[in-house]
C-alpha cells in the first residue's frame, strides 16, 4: 500500500514536470494534440461511465458537449467581443453583459450541461437497449437544431468567435486528472457497484434492492457534467464554435475510444483516448497526400475516417474486448505483468554479476 | 391558407410519407427478426442512389432498365453488410452488435466520401416523372401519384410474400423464437440474409423515388431520412409491417403540415420526429401497432 502511495506520487511529480517542460518548450501543434488528447481522455471516461460501467447505451455525448461548449464560450467572451459576433440578431438581454472566469464559467458549463441531462434522463432512461440509443441521438440531434434556430442566444449558424485560448495544458490535464479521480472513486463505491450490477443484469439488481431509476439517473448527470466540461474545454482551446461541429461523428469518435480501451476500463479509456486522439492527427496525411519517397498518391477527403470505422468494426468483431477489457492498469497489477518481471529479474541478475566481480 | 393549397401540401405530405413507409418497412423487418436496428440502413438508401446516378449518367443506361437491376445491387448490398457486420456477432452481446452496426454505417458513408466525393451530385430525372399535371388550379408533379402507387405495389407484394409463401413462415417463424425455428428446419442465417436483402431492395426503391423527387444526392443523404424512417417504425410499433406504413403516413404528413400551417417551425423540421419519438416512447412504447410483449427474465 505504501509503495503505492508513493509510486503514484512520484508519477504526478513526473507528469506535472512533463507538463511544465511541455507548456514552455514543445511546438505549439503538439501542445495542442496534447491538450485534445487530455480533453478525449475526459470525454471517454464520462462516456465509459455511461455505457460501459452502467450499460446505458447512449449516444449523446455530443449533445452534452455542446451545452457545455457554449455555455463555457458565453460566459467567457468579453461582452464587447460578444457585440461584434451577434451582428445578424443582437444577444439577448442578460447574457450580453454577463462574464466570469474561466473555472466558474466551465463549473456552470457542466451543471448546466448535467441539468440538461436531467432533463432528458427523467423520460429517456426508462428506455432500454437500442430505443435508448436511438432516443439520445435524437436528443443530440435536437440541440444541434436548437442551437441552429436560437440566433439572439447562440448566434445560430454563425457559430461564436473569438472564444478566449484559456484551455491549456495545465487545465486540461488537471481536469483530465480529475475526472479520472473523481469517476475512479464512483466506480469504486458503493454506487459504483451498484452500477455495473445494472450493467450486468437489471432485473437481478432491482431484486438485489438497488433502486434502477436512481442508480441511472446519477450516472447519466455525472457523466453528462463531465461532458460538458470537456466540451467548454474544447471550446476554448479551439477559440471557435459551432452547431456543426457537434454532429454524430463527434459521438463515433468518442465512443472509438471507449470500444477499443475497453468497456468498463477507465485505464483503458485513458490509453485509447492517447492512441485514437494521436491516430487522428497522425492519419490527416491520408486524407491530404500519401508521400512513398518516390510517388506522391493524392489523398482523398473521408479516408482517414474509413480507416477509423474499419478500425471500430474489427475490434468488435474480433477483439469485443478492447485493449483492457473490464480490467484496470495498477501498480500491483502492472508490478506483477511479465515484462516488468522480466525486466526486473534481468536487473536483478546483472546486480548479482556485478556483485560477485567485486 | 386556401384549401387548394392545403391539397398541395398534402399530396406532398402523402408522397413523403409512401417513401418514409418504405424505408421503415426495412427497419421494422430486420428488427422484427433480430431485434436489432440496422443502423446501416440509411447508409444503404444512400448507396442506392449513387448507383442509379452511376446507371443512368455515367453508363447511359436507360431508366427503366437501371432501376429495377439497382434494386437487386442494392440487396446484394444489404446482404454483404449483414454477413460482414452482423452475423460474425449473432451471439455476441447487444451492445457490441449495435456497435458494430454504427460502424458499419460510418464505413459505408465514408467509403462514399471518397469514391463518390462529398459534392452533392445532382440526381437524373427523367421526364416521365417530373412532367406536372394540373387538377384545378393545383399543380402537382406526375411523380407524386407514383410514388404512393410504387409504394402500394410494393407493400401488397411484400404482404403476399409474408404472409402466404414457406419463406414468409420462415420469417414469422424466426421473428418469434431463432432456437425453435431452427429445430423446425428453418436455415436462420440464409432467411436472415433474405429479409436483409428484401429490406434493402424497398430501401432501393425508396431511394431512387427520392432521388427524383429531392434531385440532389450526397454521402450523408441516408442519415436524417434513415433515423426518421426508424422512428416511423417505432411510432407504427415496430416488428409490424403495416405499422411501419401507418408510421411512415403519420411522420411524412405531420412534418409537411407542421411546416406548412407554422412556418416559424421550419427550422425545427428534423427536430420534430424526434420529439414524436420520446412521446410516443413514453406512452406508447410498443407504438400504434405493436404487440404488448412482457419481459421474460
Amino acid at each position: 500500500m505504501r509503495r503505492n502511495t508513493i509510486l503514484t506520487a512520484i508519477a504526478l511529480l513526473l507528469l506535472i514536470g512533463f507538463i511544465a517542460v511541455a507548456d514552455n518548450f514543445f511546438d505549439l501543434y503538439i501542445v495542442r494534440i496534447l491538450n485534445l488528447c487530455a480533453i478525449y481522455t475526459i470525454l471517454g471516461l464520462s462516456m465509459n461511465l455511461i455505457n460501459g460501467f452502467t450499460g446505458l447505451f447512449s449516444l449523446g455525448h455530443a449533445g452534452f458537449m455542446a451545452v457545455g461548449a457554449y455555455v463555457t464560450a458565453l460566459l467567457t467572451i468579453p461582452p464587447d467581443v460578444k457585440k461584434q459576433i451577434f451582428y445578424m440578431t443582437p444577444i439577448m438581454s442578460p447574457l450580453d453583459v454577463m462574464n466570469l472566469p474561466f473555472p466558474l464559467a466551465l463549473l456552470g458549463g457542466g451543471l448546466l450541461t448535467a441539468f440538461v441531462a436531467y432533463l432528458i434522463g427523467a423520460p429517456a432512461l426508462k428506455l432500454k437497449g437500442d430505443y435508448l440509443a436511438i432516443a439520445t441521438l435524437g436528443f443530440g440531434e435536437i440541440i444541434r437544431v436548437i442551437f441552429t434556430n436560437t440566433q439572439s442566444i447562440t448566434n445560430g449558424a454563425l457559430g461564436l468567435k473569438g472564444i478566449p485560448n484559456t484551455t491549456n495544458l495545465w487545465w486540461s490535464f488537471g481536469t483530465a486528472l480529475f475526472t479520472l479521480v473523481v469517476i475512479a472513486s464512483l466506480i469504486n463505491s458503493s454506487y459504483g457497484r451498484a452500477l455495473m450490477a445494472i450493467r450486468e443484469d437489471e432485473v437481478a439488481a432491482e431484486s438485489m434492492g438497488i433502486h434502477l431509476a436512481k442508480h441511472k439517473n446519477l450516472s447519466f448527470i455525472i457523466g453528462a457534467f463531465f461532458a460538458g466540461i470537456g466540451g467548454g474545454l474544447l471550446g476554448n482551446l479551439l477559440g471557435t464554435i459551432d452547431p456543426k461541429m457537434f454532429t454524430f461523428t463527434l459521438t463515433f469518435n468518442i465512443l472509438l475510444i471507449i470500444v477499443l480501451g475497453g468497456m468498463g476500463s477507465l485505464s483503458g479509456s485513458v490509453i485509447s483516448a492517447f492512441v485514437v486522439t494521436i491516430a487522428n492527427e497522425w492519419l490527416r496525411f491520408l486524407d491530404e497526400q500519401i508521400n512513398l519517397g518516390f510517388v506522391v498518391i493524392q489523398g482523398k477527403v473521408g479516408t482517414r475516417m474509413v480507416v477509423f470505422s474499419v478500425l471500430l468494426m474489427v475490434v468488435v468483431l474480433f477483439y469485443r474486448h478492447g485493449l483492457m477489457g473490464n480490467r484496470e492498469l495498477t501498480w500491483d497489477s502492472l508490478l506483477n505483468s511479465k515484462i516488468w518481471r522480466g525486466i526486473s529479474a534481468r536487473w536483478r541478475k546483472t546486480a548479482v554479476a556485478e556483485g560477485g566481480e567485486k | 391558407m386556401t384549401f387548394d393549397l392545403f391539397l398541395q401540401h398534402l399530396s406532398n405530405g402523402i408522397s413523403l410519407g409512401s417513401l418514409y413507409a418504405l424505408i421503415a418497412i426495412g427497419y421494422t423487418m430486420v428488427y422484427g427478426i433480430l431485434r436489432l436496428i440496422n443502423f446501416a440502413h440509411g447508409d444503404i438508401f444512400m448507396m442506392a442512389t449513387y448507383f442509379a446516378f452511376f446507371g443512368i449518367v455515367t453508363f447511359g443506361i436507360p431508366w427503366y432498365i437501371t432501376f429495377p437491376v439497382i434494386l437487386i445491387i442494392t440487396a446484394l448490398l444489404g446482404m454483404t453488410v449483414e454477413a460482414t457486420a452482423y452475423r460474425p456477432l449473432r451471439d455476441a452481446p447487444k451492445i457490441s452488435i449495435l456497435i458494430s452496426a454504427i460502424g458499419a454505417s460510418f464505413l459505408l458513408e465514408n467509403l462514399a466520401i471518397v469514391l463518390f466525393g462529398g459534392v452533392p451530385k445532382p440526381f437524373p430525372t427523367p421526364e416521365v416523372f417530373t412532367d406536372v399535371v394540373k387538377i384545378g388550379t393545383v399543380s402537382i408533379q406526375k411523380l407524386t401519384f407514383y410514388i404512393p402507387v410504387v409504394t402500394i405495389v410494393f407493400l401488397v407484394g411484400l404482404t403476399y410474400l409474408i404472409n402466404k409463401t414457406k419463406v414468409g413462415m420462415a420469417m414469422r417463424a424466426l421473428s418469434k423464437d431463432h432456437e425453435t425455428a431452427r429445430v423446425m428446419g428453418v436455415n436462420v442465417n440464409q432467411i436472415i440474409s433474405l429479409t436483409f436483402g428484401i429490406g434493402s431492395m424497398l430501401a432501393a426503391v425508396g431511394g431512387i423515388m427520392w432521388g427524383l423527387k429531392f434531385p440532389q444526392i450526397s454521402p450523408l443523404m441516408g442519415v436524417i431520412p434513415g433515423m426518421k424512417c426508424f422512428i416511423a417504425a417505432v411510432i407504427g410499433g415496430i416488428g409490424n409491417i403495416k405499422g411501419a406504413v401507418v408510421g411512415g403516413f403519420i411522420l411524412g404528413v405531420g412534418e409537411i403540415l407542421l411546416v406548412a400551417f407554422l412556418p416559424d417551425l421550419t427550422g425545427y423540421r428534423d427536430a420534430f420526429a424526434f420529439v414524436l419519438l420520446i412521446l410516443i416512447l413514453l406512452y406508447k412504447p410498443t407504438g400504434i401497432m405493436g404487440e404488448q410483449i412482457a419481459e421474460k427474465v
